[in-house]
């Protein structure tokens, strides 16, 4: 029995700790920066925050939610990942119903699936993709932070795999019954896939609150991004002309710890639903990818 | 007619996802006739003129893509690697720990960066790594006396810090694939080895470790595909002109000589170059995974 064996011990010890420590360091970053969004400006700016807010302050948070540029961006997020979410999960629902077929109860099914799959492999590239954008006269307008994203392959080939294990009995002897595969989907197959959409839900969700690039390119007016591309342009690109501060709040506030809360706060939403996640997507994942 | 008639919901529901892709996804592919025009936006495809591969000689004799074409390829092969052997050697040492609640907790912290996007880690690294008292600096200065590195203001350090904080964020990620595979190790032969009386490294190394090379193969073959893909959003949310030289990957110069320079027809040639040698990378490396190890996606 090598479980009991002390060197076993002293190694199971060492392992437990050496795993606990680079864990730790995975969720660090974000620690540090959650203490620099409570600290006061004099402590952030002179660079003596480490894992614990220093002078505890919550005046960033109070700036940042008189903004009214983050919070209309803040919306505009919320919008495009509730529609968003719902229209992948319609959409994908659809396609995989008919996709999760055997050959011989839907010729052409291969046809479908290769034409999806190639997707996956290939594409047009950035420019003729814009064109195609704005011949479409989708630029400037909120929709195409939606449209394009509605068809997610890797999501439908999950949702596909998902289908293919529902017993063949139940659709059987719907159909003797007369009911239609539209009756078939709702009424036998969505019930019995409740998990599954939801992990597929959550990860939809969490990719449309993280997108960011399609707002920096397709919308020209700052007033119109999704949360992601304000932090992307506020933060990374440090493009201040959306914050307005007086003399007297810029004595007060400090750029670094106003970046940490807005940052703070465009991860808290992923940080929430990510206990739900984790309890999905470890079985999503090997449901779709591990298959013998 | 027979078919038709027995089949037609089937088709019906696959249109909406059908009709999408073949706008968003097949139309622009017709675009890439650009790569052959020198394209002017007001002279549309129609009007602008052909220069045959006049982009792609530009391609391959212009220094700076020829330096971008290195870059990727330098990033994106230490990124492979070490998001392979990474999580294959944590889900190993992982699996080791009895504790189940503990197990869980180091699980559950492990998969979190994966995700957060990069602009929320971008924002949070530029200023945890800033060589101007960023947290990462001050630490290694009173643990170590080291002066403070540029981690994303030296062409070197941006490379390796690219690599580091990308494996960061995605190594636990990776690891869920090995634990799965680790969970269907057949127990009997651990208890084989164990009435031979082999030592809990020799079960590691004669059963733990052959069972996961068949997954690490995939893994490491479906990842070929990337091999020109060192990360778009990572390098866009981390590099600076300070860094261009070396950090400056393919999907950022297209970004750049499009949008900024208004080079259209060149960028269009650049990013089917490599959309081209991306896509017959991944249909090697399917074949490959298939082959070697069985794999199939459906």
């Amino acid at each position: 029995m090598y479980h009991k064996t002390l060197p076993y011990r002293i190694f199971n010890i060492v392992n437990t700790c050496f795993l606990l420590a680079v864990a730790l360091m995975c969720v660090i970053p974000l620690i540090h920066v959650l203490a620099v969004s409570f600290s006061a400006k004099s402590a952030a700016d002179g660079n003596l925050v480490g894992l614990w807010p220093v002078d505890f302050s919550t005046v960033a948070y109070e700036k940042t939610i008189d903004n009214p540029v983050f919070l209309h961006s803040l919306w505009v997020a919320v919008k495009r990942t509730v529609i968003g979410t719902a229209g992948i999960l319609v959409v994908a629902c659809l396609a995989a119903y008919p996709l999760s077929k055997e050959n011989a109860q839907f010729r052409g099914r291969s046809v479908y699936a290769w034409v999806f799959v190639f997707t996956m492999i290939f594409n047009g590239g950035l420019v003729p993709f814009y064109i195609v954008i704005q011949s479409l006269h989708l630029i400037d307008s909120f929709w195409v932070l939606v449209l394009p994203g509605l068809v997610n392959v890797w999501l439908i080939i999950l949702l596909m795999n998902f289908f293919r294990g529902v017993p063949k009995e139940l659709e059987e002897a719907a159909l003797i019954d007369g009911a239609g595969h539209l009756g078939i989907l709702a009424r036998v197959y969505l019930p019995v896939s409740l998990p599954a959409l939801a992990t597929l839900g959550l990860f939809a969700m969490v990719w449309h609150w993280n997108s960011w690039f399609d707002g920096l390119l397709y919308l020209s007016n700052k007033q119109d991004y999704p949360l992601a591309t304000y932090l992307q342009t506020v933060i990374v690109s440090r493009d201040m002309s959306s914050m307005s501060f007086s003399k007297q709040e810029f004595d007060l506030l400090s750029q670094k710890t106003i970046n940490a809360a807005q940052i703070f706060i465009g991860a808290l939403p992923v940080l929430i639903v990510y206990p739900f996640l984790q309890k999905f997507f470890v079985k999503g994942l090997v449901m779709g990818s591990v298959k013998e | 007619m027979r078919y038709l008639r027995r089949t037609w919901p089937f088709h019906l529901m696959i249109l909406p996802a059908l009709a999408l892709l073949i706008v968003f996804n097949y139309i622009p592919m017709g675009g890439i006739v650009m790569a052959f025009q020198d394209y002017k936006p007001w002279l549309h495809i129609s009007g602008s003129e052909w220069i045959g591969l006049d982009n792609f000689r530009a391609l391959f004799e212009r220094e700076d893509s020829l330096q971008v074409i290195w870059n990727t390829f330098l990033i994106s092969v230490f990124k492979i690697v070490f998001n392979l052997l990474t999580p294959f050697a944590f889900a190993i040492l992982l699996n080791e720990v009895r504790a189940r609640f503990l197990g869980r907790t180091i699980q559950t912290l492990v998969y979190l960066p994966h995700f957060l996007s990069w602009v929320i880690l971008g924002g949070i690294l530029v200023e945890f790594l800033s060589s101007d008292g960023g947290f990462v600096n001050r630490v290694l200065h009173e643990l170590f006396g080291i002066k403070p590195i540029f981690f994303l203001g030296d062409g070197n350090w941006f490379r390796f810090t690219v690599v580091v904080s990308e494996v960061w964020k995605e190594f636990g990620y990776g690891t869920i694939v090995f634990l799965a595979a680790l969970a269907n190790i057949n127990p009997s032969l651990y208890e084989a080895a164990e009435m031979d009386g082999a030592s809990r490294w020799r079960q590691t190394l004669h059963i733990t470790i052959p069972s996961l090379v068949p997954m690490a193969i995939v893994v490491g073959t479906l990842s070929l595909g990337n091999i020109l893909n060192a990360g778009f959003d990572q390098i866009f949310n981390l590099y600076n002109s300070l860094v261009m030289d070396k950090g400056d990957i393919i999907d950022t110069f297209v970004y750049r000589t499009a949008i900024n320079d208004g080079q259209f027809g060149f960028a269009t040639a650049v990013g089917l170059f490599k959309s081209v040698i991306s896509m017959v990378l991944i249909v090697i490396s399917y074949r490959l995974a298939y082959k070697l190890a069985n794999y199939r996606v459906f």
